[in-house]
Order: structure tokens, then C-alpha cells, then sequence
């Protein structure tokens, strides 16, 4: 027996250690799992992964884990497809009597190897089993590539300086400081920022978001009928910033732009005029220190398209329905040195009070959201 | 051998068809089994009181979705996370509301809404065998009613630009085997029919590039084969839910926020104010009964309740007409704004204004009559469901039955 239990560990601990294939669990069931990691888009992938998701979702409690390292490197659709197998096997192992595997779990959740949907379901399966556990486990996850678990430990961290703000206001601005350094929501940063205003403390907001604030406009084109959304004008072409272009009303050039707005708002109402049926474009130049992945984060109510160093990222062509930080966040890949960002804001002829912005905020974070920079 | 995974499917799927045939009282999907928001069921209370209240339970994040009731589970669709990015799928026991199972996803398509609603705004539709649910991030998802996954679909990231930053609320209706989705928006816009068993497209039909948050419907005729009718800025469309294939077609415009309503064959569209059709078989344009530009719903769409028609709109107008001709026949004031679509269970209307009050309205009485009203304390945007001689209403926190003797 003891020796069986040493196999089992040792294969268990390796399956682990091989972060890609869950080797601990049963053959047809590693087999079933590549099925569910396998779908893709347009359901690609459905038949097999709806036979591998009734042999998957048979898993012992045990097996968790390896359902959980099996979300490394999974699609987006995988992720979910695992995730409604592993909470089908919570839900029978528990109500069996089953323990769910809460060492095994820990060591997943601090390994930030694994996948962060990966790591955030072992750390609710601990929450789960012992609650102050996984409130103790809070403090480490400041600088957690995870998204949630970051902002729990950050959410953790407000809620102490909150309360240190009736008696100890210095320690609370310290401890807001702190929180505020380690926040990558939008809302949880404006949260500490007006909390240190009432402090006394205030915060550069521009700074802590890291807008692209430096810009050459051009504009107005035409985009009346909203026509000028498809329509290629020359900057979309080249870029020569001393041409002299024909424009919607008369011929328009390039001309420098800087937002010193708090939210990086570049305003083409306020730059150019506030016109409908109209079309803009920003250039800035964006500089690295190396080769990167990173994402251009955007937020528009007006119609927009993105390139980067000439290919575009992507394109909107919704008017006034909503705008907020970050709306869109797009991969992107810089290049060691000077990139080029090209933005085309289209306003449209609706004439409503809620119609009239004519504007983008724009910047360049990691995956985690942390603003990178440019170097120049 | 490539057999064994389809016989599999048909087996598990046969396995599930005889676990619930479909009971005449379950709601199954947006207004109820016929769309029409009108129920079968006898005995919900019309003098409301606190002890009407049979249950109230907590509910996770935010969520608009009305509920669905199959055979002894009360099923409901949130949202959570800062970002209303975790997909909830809840299902409770009818009796006391206990809870029964649970299921969470990832968005993969974009969650951001106006903040009056939330990524769970549509609701989901269910053929008896599963509930299917779809969230505003267009991520769409098939699970039996016992929480086992059958598929997911991430619509959104499909079609990267089909979405509304205001939020998507239209809900599902499944019919003939086939999942109706209408994700039309100002951009990347489209109806789809998918396979209920598989997910994958069985078809998908361009639709006009504006926002639109109404709701398919099915237009069920005797002897003929069924439609599903979507709404659009455009009009109305009526398409074969098999095949797509457009049957007909009224295109002169439409409401894009409350959905049409059938009534014994005939389609009440808020359209210029409300325009009445007759379709006609083999024609490819309906024909026009009446046209009236006073009718004039808000959010909550029209309700047919014998032979009067009742819009309500956002101020809380009830508006009653006659179902021949239009013609006004009275208007009552109800208390506070409404989102919430009115639901019809013996002969009365139960309207929930946004502040959470339950006005029971009895149309038949001559300028119309409030029989009963209760605050229930919580924002209730979303149209509630009938069934088991109950009123089930939701806000964002809570879920709540109103009568019923608490068994089925």
C-alpha cells in the first residue's frame, strides 16, 4: 500500500511539475480532456468534447487538480468547458462526503505558472473549504498576474486603510498609496484616488494611467452617412506631416495636439471644431525599449479603427452608445524602438445632447493592465 | 466506430426527454411558454400581502433575466465580477428554493452595459431537455436540468464586433430543435439558428446594422410549419427556424426595445406606435389590420389579454385598447416607472414598477381597476414568470415567489 501511494504521489508531483499535460490522470481521461481543450471557434470541436465532457466530468475529487492544470494554455471556449467539468465533479464529490484536495490546491493556486482562470477556481475552492484560509492568502496576490486575485488583495488593502483613516490618517494615505501602486482596475484606481483626495493626498491621475497624451491631428474628412468609416482617406496611406490634404471643408494639415486631461481624452470638438459627419485622426509615436507583446486599451463612443506600425488592429463602427476606460483591449505586438499608433474617430449626424463627443482615450498597458511607457 | 460518440448523444438526450416532458404550467421562456406573457395557471394570488410571499432567496451579481420554471426547478441566469464577467446559470428547487445546482463561465465576448442592466439580461428558453442561456457577451450555453454541460458558445468571440456597449438583451427561443439568438447590434449584426443538441450553426442570416434589444417570438399556426419573428428598426421578419429561410416580411420600420406580441394569429408590433398584421399564407408581405400611433409601449412590451390590448409605458401609463380596432378604452395610472414587461395569469395583469411594487391590475373593470399592490424593497427591472400558481419576480439580489402552496 505504501508503496502504491508512493507511485501515485510521484506521478502526481510530476504531473505538476509537466505543466502542459495532466499526466496524473487516468489515460482515457487525459484523452478526454485534450477533446475539451481541442474546441475552437464556431463550435469546432463540439461532438467529440460533448462524449469527453460526460468522461471528464466522472473525475474523482482528486483529479481537480489536474482539470485545473489542464486550463494552461486552453482557449477561451476550453476554459469554459473545463470549468462546468470541474464544478460538476465539486458538486457530486461534495455532496458525497468527498474532501476536495486542498494541499494540492494551494500549490496550484501560489504556482503562477498555471493559468490565472486556473488558479483563481483553486483559489475558490480553498475559500470553499476554509475561508479565513484564503483570506490570509490575500496580502501575497498584490503583484498576481491574475486579474481577480489581484484585485482582491488590492480590494483586501483598501479596506485596511479605510479603516485606518478615522484615527491614523498617515498611515492610511500610506496604505492607500500602497494599494493605489499595486491596482490595475479603473474603478478600483479612481476608488483610492478620490479616498486620498479626501486624505489631503492628491493623485496624478494622467500619471497612474499612463495615457498617450502626445499627438498629431489631422481632420476634418468627410463621414457624412457615416460613409467615411469604410472610406480609406490618405493617412490611413502615408503619413507626410507637411502635405496639405483635402479635407471635409477645405484643404487640412497636421498639427501638434497634447491632452493634459486627467483621462487622456483626445478632443476633436476642441481640437478641430465641433463638427457632425466628420472624421479625424491622431498619430503618436510610441517608443520601446524592446520587442513586446503588450495592449493598446481604448475607450470611444464614436466610430474607430487602430493601426499599429501600419497594420490594423481592429475597428468599431458603433456611434454613441457608450464609452468607459479600457472599453477595448486589443494584443498588440511593439517593436524594439519607435511604433506608430494611427487612431481614425469618426463622428457621425445624430444632433442628441448624449450625441455630441467627438473623442478617444488611449493607452498602452501589459496583459495585467500595468501602463507601460514611452521610452520617449 | 465514428457512430459511437452521435449514438452516445442521442441516448443522453433520450435519457433527458424522459426525465421532464414539458408541463402545460412550466415557463419556458420570455412571456412564458407562448411569448405572450399570458399564463394557463389558476390560483395566483391577486390580493397580494406579505405572506403571499412563499419564498425569497439571494441571488448572485446582477441579473434582468426573467426566471424559467420547468416541472420542480426555478432556473435563473446572473452575472458577477467587477467587470460582470462571470456567467452565472442558477437552479433551485420550486418547493422552498433551495438551491439545487450551479453553474459559472468566463465571458469571452465583451460585458460592458448601460448600468441599468447587466451582462444578465436576456433570457434563457428551454425545450423541456435543457436550458439554454445567453448572456449579453453573446456567450451562449446548453446545459440539462441538471446542470450537465451539453455546449458552449462563445458568439461573441465568434464575431468579435457583435456587440452593444450599451449591452445586448435579447432572449432565446428554441423551436423545432433549433436555438433562435438575435445578436444585432450596430455593427457585426446577425440572427442565428443553432442545433439545440450541438451548438454549431445551423444557420445565420445577416440582420440590419442598429442596436436592437427585442426578442424573437414563435408564431405558431395550425397546419402550418411554425415561424420565429424577429424585430428590428427594419420591421419584421419571419423566418423558418430550421432553415432561416425568410417566409415574409413587414418592412416598414419597427421598435428596436419592446417586442411584439401574437395573439390568435395576428402579430401586435410596436410599430408607429402599434401596427397589427395578418399573415398570410404563401405571401410574402403580411397584410395591415390597423395601425394606431397613440398605442404607445415603453420599455415593457404589449400584453393581449382577451380582446384588449395593454401597453405600458415607462411612466406608467396602462394604456388599454381594443384588440379589433385600436380604439382607446381607457388609461390608468399605475405607481412609479416600469421596466418590467406586465405577465397575465386569471384574467389580471401583474405590473412590477421599477421600486419593486407589484400592482395587480384588473383589466375587465371599466377604466381598469389596482386590485392589490405590494412593495417587495428591491429594483426590479426585469419582467417576472408565472407558474405553479405563483408570481416569481427578480431583482439583482434577490428571488422571489409570491403564492403557491409551495409543492406542484
Amino acid at each position: 500500500m505504501v508503496r502504491m501511494q508512493s507511485l501515485v504521489w510521484a506521478s502526481f508531483v510530476m504531473g505538476f511539475a509537466v505543466i502542459d499535460a495532466p499526466a496524473a490522470l487516468p489515460r482515457r481521461m487525459a484523452a478526454a480532456v485534450e477533446k475539451l481543450r481541442a474546441v475552437g471557434p464556431e463550435g469546432q470541436g463540439h461532438a467529440a468534447a460533448q462524449t469527453a465532457w460526460t468522461d471528464v466530468s466522472k473525475a474523482k475529487a482528486s483529479h481537480i487538480p489536474d482539470l485545473l492544470v489542464a486550463m494552461d494554455g486552453a482557449n477561451d471556449y476550453a476554459l469554459n468547458w473545463l470549468r462546468s467539468a470541474v464544478e460538476t465533479v465539486v458538486q457530486r464529490e461534495t455532496a458525497a462526503g468527498a474532501k476536495l484536495p486542498a494541499k494540492a490546491l494551494e500549490s496550484l493556486l501560489r504556482d503562477t505558472r498555471h493559468h490565472p482562470r486556473a488558479r483563481r477556481l483553486a483559489f475558490e475552492l480553498i475559500r470553499r473549504i476554509d475561508a479565513p484560509k484564503a483570506e490570509a492568502l490575500l496580502p501575497g496576490f498584490l503583484q498576481d498576474p491574475g486579474p481577480e486575485l489581484r484585485r482582491d488583495a488590492v480590494a483586501q488593502l483598501m479596506a485596511t486603510a479605510a479603516g485606518q483613516a478615522n484615527g491614523a490618517k498617515a498611515m492610511a494615505v500610506t496604505t492607500y498609496r500602497q494599494a493605489l501602486g499595486h491596482a490595475r482596475e479603473a474603478d478600483q484606481i479612481e476608488d483610492i484616488a478620490k479616498r486620498l483626495q479626501d486624505l489631503g493626498d492628491k493623485v496624478d491621475l494622467a500619471k497612474t494611467f499612463g495615457w498617450v497624451s502626445k499627438w498629431q491631428l489631422i481632420g476634418p474628412f468627410d463621414n457624412t452617412g457615416e460613409a467615411g468609416f469604410a472610406k480609406v482617406y490618405p493617412p490611413e496611406e502615408r503619413l507626410e506631416w507637411s502635405a496639405e490634404l483635402p479635407g471635409k471643408s477645405g484643404p487640412v494639415k497636421w498639427f501638434p495636439y497634447e491632452t493634459r486631461s486627467e483621462y487622456g481624452l483626445v478632443d476633436f470638438n476642441q481640437a478641430i471644431s465641433s463638427l457632425k459627419g466628420a472624421v479625424g485622426y491622431a498619430v503618436a509615436e510610441f517608443w520601446s525599449d524592446s520587442a513586446r507583446t503588450a495592449q493598446v486599451r481604448l475607450g470611444c463612443k464614436n466610430g474607430w479603427k487602430i493601426w499599429v506600425n501600419g497594420a490594423l488592429v481592429f475597428g468599431r463602427d458603433e456611434y454613441h452608445r457608450s464609452a468607459e476606460i479600457d472599453q477595448y483591449r486589443m494584443p498588440v505586438s511593439l517593436q524594439a524602438g519607435k511604433n506608430v499608433i494611427l487612431v481614425k474617430c469618426a463622428q457621425n449626424e445624430q444632433t442628441q445632447d448624449w450625441a455630441k463627443e467627438w473623442e478617444f482615450q488611449l493607452r498602452i498597458t501589459d496583459e495585467q493592465g500595468t501602463p507601460i511607457v514611452s521610452t520617449r | 466506430m465514428k457512430s459511437l460518440p452521435r449514438l452516445s448523444l442521442v441516448v443522453a438526450f433520450a435519457a433527458a426527454t424522459l426525465a421532464h416532458r414539458l408541463a402545460a404550467g412550466d415557463w419556458t421562456q420570455f412571456r412564458g411558454p407562448n411569448g405572450d406573457g399570458v399564463s394557463a395557471e389558476t390560483g395566483v394570488p391577486v390580493r397580494l400581502e406579505p405572506s403571499s410571499i412563499t419564498w425569497s432567496i439571494g441571488l448572485p451579481g446582477r441579473g434582468l433575466s426573467s426566471p424559467l420554471i420547468i416541472g420542480d426547478k426555478v432556473l435563473v441566469t446572473a452575472s458577477s465580477g467587477a467587470r460582470q464577467d462571470r456567467l452565472h446559470v442558477l437552479c433551485f428547487r420550486l418547493s422552498d428554493g433551495a438551491p439545487l445546482w450551479e453553474r459559472q463561465f468566463w465571458a469571452t465576448g465583451r460585458t460592458m452595459t448601460h448600468e441599468k442592466i447587466g451582462a444578465a439580461t436576456p433570457t434563457p428558453a428551454s425545450d423541456g431537455k435543457a436550458i439554454y442561456a445567453i448572456f449579453s457577451s453573446n456567450d451562449c450555453v446548453a446545459l440539462d436540468l441538471d446542470g450537465r454541460l451539453l455546449w458552449f458558445r462563445g458568439l461573441g468571440r465568434d464575431y468579435p464586433n457583435a456587440s452593444n456597449s450599451l449591452g445586448m438583451s435579447s432572449s432565446l427561443v428554441v423551436v423545432d430543435g433549433v436555438v433562435v439568438a438575435m445578436v444585432e447590434n450596430d455593427s457585426e449584426s446577425f440572427t442565428a439558428g443553432l442545433d439545440a443538441r450541438t451548438g454549431l450553426n445551423r444557420w445565420k442570416l445577416d440582420r440590419p446594422k442598429k442596436a436592437n434589444w427585442t426578442s424573437p417570438v414563435v408564431l405558431r399556426s395550425p397546419g402550418q410549419p411554425n415561424r420565429v419573428l424577429l424585430q428590428s428598426s427594419a420591421g419584421v421578419t419571419a423566418v423558418d427556424p430550421s432553415t432561416g429561410k425568410v417566409a415574409w416580411e413587414f418592412s416598414e420600420g419597427a421598435s428596436t426595445v419592446p417586442s411584439l406580441v401574437v395573439s390568435a394569429g395576428r402579430v401586435v408590433v410596436p410599430a408607429n406606435g402599434i401596427t397589427v398584421l395578418e399573415p398570410e399564407v404563401g405571401a410574402a408581405k403580411p397584410k395591415s389590420v390597423w395601425r394606431s400611433a397613440q398605442l404607445r409601449p415603453g420599455t415593457a412590451s404589449p400584453v393581449v389579454v382577451g380582446d384588449r390590448l395593454l401597453t405600458l409605458n415607462d411612466g406608467g401609463i396602462l394604456t388599454c385598447a381594443s384588440l379589433q380596432d385600436g380604439k382607446r378604452l381607457w388609461q390608468l395610472r399605475l405607481k412609479g416607472s416600469f421596466s418590467a414587461t406586465p405577465v397575465v395569469a386569471g384574467g389580471h395583469l401583474y405590473c412590477v414598477s421599477e421600486d419593486g411594487r407589484v400592482q395587480v391590475v384588473d383589466p375587465s373593470k371599466p377604466e381598469g381597476a389596482v386590485v392589490s399592490e405590494l412593495p417587495l424593497g428591491q429594483t426590479v427591472i426585469g419582467t417576472p414568470s408565472l407558474a405553479a400558481g405563483s408570481l416569481f419576480v427578480r431583482s439583482d439580489a434577490k428571488l422571489v415567489r409570491l403564492g403557491g402552496s409551495g409543492l406542484r
